[in-house]
């Protein structure tokens, strides 16, 4: 009997919008110059909000923390398509998605800063809290789009994370069951190249992450995701699959981690300037800056006043968070269980 | 009253919840055509379809996470791991995410979740189906350990694990499921969660059982005059109802089929001494597995403790 080829496998990738700001006007996804505008500003509230905290962490006003910085788009893009009801799995990099989401920034600086009560998700929103980690929330958001399934919610599932996350069992345990199950979720992995020193091609040998899908029996997808309109595209595609029954997608984010892991973290002992210098160039703000230059949707005035808004935006966000009354000694006991044992109970009166 | 042993006892408390609440469903490795490879879900699939008690992959990690997505939904998945020497793997789920989600996210997302897996030694199987590790998961605040020493115990502490808000590892003891018969009420009933139950009254020494020793025990006091605490749930665990009886009868003897360093015997034992020293006529004795690798089926019955161990530590207290 002769070998044969039983199947192969096609890995796609999306971009739309160049580094230059040129765009692919037959990928380009139905947005109109307010939605875009909206993007923007989104994006540079979700870079302001960044500055500020790593400044605020050199000031001892906040703990260690994760910059999102040159990931914004991957971040913003995605989520823009999610509706409110939908629920979101993420990881510890994607304040720019909370951001999107109308999540309160003064509660990620509370978190952040070590404050708990910075995890209560408003009402409203299904975001789960930050989960630091890795890869272990993955099958979290299998079983929600199975339960959506279940109650016939026409709700789906966003489950975030970088490509560290990939190497993981959990990645593996809930990809494959989201496949066996056909599960409404959507992965969306930010590939970064780095999980702290630690390059992509040591995480895998594979040549795109996109491609592990196909192991699981689903559609996998690589974007660039400092590209916006790809990000948007994308995971607006794979949401109406996931809402009309067609399954799970993943999507690979092709981006970069401009900064250092965190705040405890210095890159320069493992990576080359170089590399850093060329990933600016790919900035995702300054090609949908020079997109909406062409477009005449971007002048200096509108800029002026883009930045103002988020500057004040983060200002009253850190005045809010620093302005919390402390939380009573006796809180590290109210959230344990939802009744407190006899024990818990006598440990509780000691602390207050 | 119908006679039922402790399979069927499970049996019907998962049939009897899923009637009740829509939101209740099964998911593990063999749980739904195969029915468990114990039959603790026998028949449920075809009463209550494949949506319902869903096999999974050969996963325990994934089970355990996925169930706890359902139940951070707002479902109530009882999730089903084959043997407790396989939880390991999903140890990260339990510890790092059931535990915490409550506190992590301050009470906006619950876990209401059980874990139900067979424990414990004296079946005869191969390496790693028979352990009984219980004491791992009490030293993780947010998760509650519940296990049944028989069927009536085992219907009405499931029934209410699974109403209960948060997770619950409930471990079912392999030697006893279809050892004990007794009778067991066919309506719905709970027993409550967090209290002991006395098993014998006698007044001469306390002595503390859980789980598969409880009928161990009950063979090994025979004779003697004590008060047989059945914790039926070890975290958390009964502290004033084993308090009492230890103040009252001075005399206390921990039988735990786990070995013994660092077993959940030794926080009695710590508990004991705190809080009730000064009415104590002997010292605390724990009778317990050795702290050797759980033997294969050959030499398990060394290392599980005996009716004789059991007896030696009685008469040793009640001389001293």
């Amino acid at each position: 009997m002769p070998e044969e080829i039983i199947g192969s496998c096609a890995v796609k990738r999306l971009n739309i919008l160049d580094p230059q700001g040129n765009a692919d006007e037959n990928l380009l996804p139905p947005l109109n110059g307010q939605d875009i505008r909206r993007l923007y500003e989104l994006l540079v509230l979700s870079r302001t909000f960044d500055g500020r905290a790593l400044a605020l962490q050199r000031e001892g006003r906040l703990g260690t923390y994760p910059s999102i910085l040159g990931q914004e788009a991957a971040q913003v893009g995605s989520a823009f398509a999610l509706e409110k009801s939908d629920w979101v799995f993420p990881s510890f990099r994607e304040m720019g998605m909370h951001i999107t989401l109308g999540y309160p920034m003064h509660l990620l600086y509370q978190y952040w800063a070590g404050d708990e009560r910075g995890l209560a998700t408003p009402t409203g929103l299904n975001i789960l809290p930050i989960c630091v980690a890795v890869g272990t929330h993955i099958p979290h958001a299998v079983g929600a789009a199975m339960a959506a399934s279940y109650r016939g919610d026409r709700n789906a599932v966003v489950c975030y994370f970088g490509d560290g996350a990939t190497s993981k069992g959990d990645f593996h345990e809930g990809l494959n069951m989201a496949g066996v199950f056909r599960a409404p979720v959507v992965f969306i992995c930010q590939n970064n190249q780095w999980a702290i020193s630690v390059p992509f091609d040591r995480q895998t040998a594979a040549p795109s992450l996109a491609q592990k899908a196909w192991g699981y029996g689903f559609e996998g997808i690589q974007v660039d995701g400092n590209d916006i309109f790809a990000v948007y595209r994308a995971t607006r595609t794979a949401l109406e699959k996931a809402r009309n029954g067609g399954g799970p997608t993943f999507i690979e984010c092709h981006t970069y981690r401009i900064a250092d892991h965190t705040t405890a973290d210095d890159a320069s002992r493992y990576r080359p300037p170089e590399e850093v210098a060329d990933w600016r160039e790919k900035d995702p703000i300054l090609r949908l800056r020079r997109f909406m230059t062409q477009r005449h949707l971007w002048d200096e005035a509108y800029e002026r006043h883009v930045q103002e808004e988020a500057t004040a935006a983060v200002d009253e966000a850190v005045h809010r968070a620093e302005s919390a009354p402390k939380p009573a000694a006796t809180e590290i006991f109210d959230y344990t269980n939802a009744e407190l044992s006899p024990r818990q109970q006598r440990q509780r009166k000691e602390v207050g | 009253m119908p006679q039922m042993n402790m399979v069927q006892a499970l049996n019907l408390a998962l049939r009897q919840e899923m009637a009740r609440d829509p939101d209740v469903l099964l998911l593990g490795e063999d749980v739904g055509r195969d029915g468990g490879v114990f039959r603790i879900s026998e028949g449920l699939q075809e009463e209550f379809g494949v949506a319902r008690v869903i096999d999974t992959p050969l996963a325990e990690s994934g089970i355990v996470g996925a169930a706890l997505g359902m139940s951070l939904y707002g479902l109530r998945p009882v999730a089903e791991i084959q043997f407790m020497g396989f939880i390991y793997a999903a140890f990260d789920q339990l510890c790092s995410h059931a535990a915490r989600m409550r506190s992590r996210s301050r009470g906006r997302f619950t876990c209401p979740l059980v874990v139900r897996t067979p424990y414990g030694a004296g079946i005869k199987a191969p390496e790693l189906h028979e352990e009984s590790t219980e004491a791992l998961f009490c030293h993780m605040p947010g998760i509650k350990v519940v296990i049944p020493s028989g069927p009536y115990s085992a219907k009405g502490l499931l029934t209410a694990a699974i109403r209960d808000p948060d997770p619950v590892i409930f471990l079912e003891p392999t030697r006893l499921y279809r050892l004990i018969r007794e009778e067991v009420p066919a309506e719905e009933y709970t027993v409550p969660l967090g209290k002991a139950k006395c098993a014998r009254e006698g007044g001469d020494v306390t002595v503390i059982a859980w789980g598969s020793m409880v009928e161990r025990t009950l063979k090994a006091t025979e004779g003697y005059r004590v008060d047989l605490l059945d914790l039926q749930t070890i975290s958390p665990f009964d502290e004033e109802a084993i308090l009492t009886s230890a103040r009252k009868t001075g005399r206390v003897v921990i039988v735990q089929e786990a070995a013994e360093t660092c077993g959940f015997g030794a926080e009695l034992a710590a508990t004991i001494a705190a809080r009730a020293i000064l009415h104590l006529r002997a010292p605390i004795l724990r009778v317990a597995g050795f702290d050797v690798t759980m033997p294969l089926p050959k030499l398990e019955d060394y290392y599980i403790p005996s009716v004789e161990r059991i007896r030696k530590a009685l008469d040793e207290v009640l001389k001293y």
